[in-house]
Formats: C-alpha cells, structure tokens, sequence
C-alpha cells in the first residue's frame, strides 16, 4: 500500500480533474431512473402496430418485389425490353399500376420502418436520434409523395 | 499442531498424494479484464499463469488467483453452485456462470479471457452496478397480484398450468441474458430479457390476475418490441431457459390478448 495517502483521488491516464470530497465526480444516474428527463409511457399499440406490420408487409412485399423482378429483368427478352414504350404499356392498365403503388408505399414504409428502429437502437444521443429520424422521415414522404405522383398522372403521350 | 507419525519415514503418504495430484495438474493463463477506477481511468488486461486441475473451474481459478498470488482481484460470488447468480461474467467472450463452467471445456491451451458481463457499469474489476438490471425487474412488477379476498387454504393450480410458465421459473437474475443483448448494451432503457422472463413467469400463471397491467407496461416502446430475436439471450441463459421463446410468446399475448 502506497504511503502517501491524500484526499483527492488521482485518476491516472485521464484528462479529468483529480475528484476530491470538495470537487466530486459526477453522478450518473443509472439508466433505468426515472428523471425529470424521462419520457412517460406513452400508452399506445403504435410499437405493437409497428412490429405487426413490417410481419405482414414482409409476406406480400415478397410476392411483390419477385414479381416485378421477374417482370422487369427475366422475362421477355430481360433488361433490354424496358423502355417508356414498355412502362406506358404495363402502367395502362389499373392492375400495374396498383401493383407498382403497393411495392412502393409497403417498400418505403416498411424500409423507413425499419431504419427507424435501426437508429433506435445504434444512436446513442438524443440529438444524433432526432436529426437522423427527420432526414428519414423526410426521405421516405418525399419518395412516397413523388412515386404517387408519377403513376397517378403519369401520361403516355408526353413529348 | 504435531504430526509425530509423518516424521521420520522421508516420503510421507500424504506427500506422495498430493505429488500424484499434481501430476495432472496443467498451467492455464487466465487473462483478466481489470479496472481499478482509483488507480486508472482505463481497464487493462491482466495474465495470471497458474497450475489448475483441468477439471475445475473458472470460479477455482479466481479463487487461486485472488487467495494465493493477487487480493485486489474483485469478483461476485456467493453459492459457487449455479443458483445464486452472482457470478456470471464473459469468459472466452460468452456469459457464462465461473462457478458452472470447466476449465477444460474452454481451451485451456489458449488463455482464457474473463470480462465483466457488458451493458452495466463496472465498478471494480469484474463486479459492475446491477441497479438498473434490477430496476427493469421491480418495474414489471414480479409479484403474485389477485384481486378479491384471499382463501383460507392454499391456491390450487393444476399440473398442466403450472407447466405452462414453468420454463420461466428457472431464472436466477445472474443478468447473463440481459448483458449479452445488443439492444441493451446501446440503450439501457430496454427492459432486457431477464425482466421480460419474470413478466412471463407471471403473465401465464393462472393465479396471478395482473397479466393485463404487466403486458400494458411490456407494450411500451422499450418493451418487448425492441427484441431483434438474435438468440443471445437463450444462447447465454446458464438455466437453459428458452428466453427468446418466452419474449416471443409475450409479444402474442399482447397481440391476441389470450394468454
């Protein structure tokens, strides 16, 4: 045991001030605490929704998202044949075009989804969480908004 | 204390015991993840060779690390018997219980590492603060809750129910689930496997009648939905409690409302 026994107690190989009964160190509150700072249960089934939709659109973004693949790559004489005569041909009919919207709205959503709770879970700052969620949400309204937009008023005879 | 009858024969019975004793003896090399706070801001990695009989275990290790070559070393234990949960910590990078597992089931030709469990802050050297492990416990209130008044004889359950949340019943609270879950190494404010266990233990109790509130306070955005279903939870459990299934049959229960 060292001799030189002091009040403050060095903390070796950091930059901080050496912590003293005058100058102590600052409590950290356990995780788990309820602060000021915490938010209240929020008391909805929006998580559960959540979880029960990317299951569900999962299953038919499968069907989907293979289906167009097949379409758009294997099919006919593959990646050659798309051109606009080829979309304004699929998009004249109803069914395409409510094949296309679903794709893309369970597709951003569910993406969106997804990413949400990926920086749920990897962002560590409340800052960091906020910025990142407004650049995706912005992301995926816009991609939405757009897409819709397009397969709505889309017009064959544009020139 | 004298021992006239070993004096006088050279090789005594006992010496030659203890020599055949150590004759299986091998020399492992424990590396130990150590943090004084009051020494250094930093952990660092310590080595102890020491000769160990292959066939016991990590907690005899420490225990000859910590009596015979370095006092300061710090660690929980309490039964050294797999039942009160004190010792789990990360050995060769998995969680395990020290008291439950053998030396010669980890490589002991290579050195075998030991770390405090992650997610919760350490303290000293391999004992961390179990405070918000244990406050994620209370908060799902892990208690028989009834309603009406209490019956004068015993509350009768049949085999079948009991079963049902029998798995569950194993847990030990050594927070080796908890701490090998990633989404509660990022963000404490997950309850964590080992709480969401002891709401299932109740939940599916047919005495209990307080499964609607604990399923409400499981339905937060830090309940159940946070699970990623990555099995390090079931994987870690040293009771071999399926804890992933248990989560799993939670969230059901909240999304059917029968349990």
């Amino acid at each position: 045991m060292s001799t030189d026994v002091s009040d403050a107690v060095e903390l070796t190989g950091s930059s901080v001030a050496p912590y003293s009964p005058d100058n102590p160190a600052p409590v950290i509150e356990p995780p788990r605490a309820r602060t000021k700072r915490t938010p209240r249960s929020s008391r909805t089934n929006f998580e559960l929704y959540g979880w029960l939709f990317m299951r569900l659109s999962g299953v038919v973004l499968v069907v989907l998202v293979i289906g167009h693949l097949l379409i758009q790559l294997v099919l006919d004489g593959g990646v050659q044949k798309v051109g606009f005569a080829f979309v304004a041909g699929r998009w004249s009919s109803p069914f395409w075009q409510f094949w296309d919207l679903a794709m893309l709205w369970l597709a951003m959503l569910h993406g969106g989804n997804g990413l949400r709770t990926v920086i749920n879970d990897y962002a560590e700052q409340a800052n960091t969480r906020v910025w990142l969620k407004t650049l995706l949400f912005t992301a995926v309204a816009f991609t939405i908004a757009l897409g819709s937009l397009v397969i709505f008023t889309f017009d064959p005879n544009i020139r | 204390m004298s021992t006239p009858t070993l004096q006088g024969h050279g090789h005594s019975s006992a010496l030659d015991a203890a020599e055949a004793g150590a004759a299986h003896l091998i020399t492992v090399t424990l590396r130990v993840r150590r943090f004084n706070p009051e020494v250094s801001a930093d952990a660092e990695w310590v080595d102890y060779r020491i000769p160990i009989d292959p066939k016991e275990r990590v907690l005899d290790a420490l225990h000859k690390v910590k009596w015979e070559i370095d006092g300061t070393l710090t660690f929980r234990r309490s039964c050294a018997h797999g039942v009160c949960g004190s010792d789990a910590m990360r050995i060769n990078g998995r969680n395990r219980l020290a008291c439950k597992t053998l030396i010669k089931d980890i490589n002991p030709e290579k050195p075998i590492t030991i770390e405090p469990i992650k997610g919760l802050t350490v303290l000293k050297d391999l004992v961390v603060d179990m405070d918000p492990f244990f406050q994620a416990y209370r908060d799902v209130m892990p208690f028989l809750i009834t309603k009406g008044n209490e019956p004068t004889r015993e509350r009768l359950q049949s085999a079948e129910d009991r079963a049902r949340f029998d798995d569950t019943t194993k847990c030990i609270l050594c927070a080796a689930c908890t701490s090998s879950c990633p989404v509660y190494w990022n963000d404490g404010q997950y309850f964590g496997p080992a709480a969401i266990v002891n709401a299932h233990r109740f939940i599916f109790d047919s005495r209990d009648e307080g499964g609607e509130q604990r399923l409400e306070i499981l339905n937060d955005k830090d309940g159940v939905w946070r699970c990623r279903t990555t099995f390090n939870c079931t994987d870690a459990c040293p009771r071999g409690i399926e804890v992933t299934k248990a989560i799993a049959e939670v969230k059901r229960a909240l999304i059917t409302r029968r349990y």
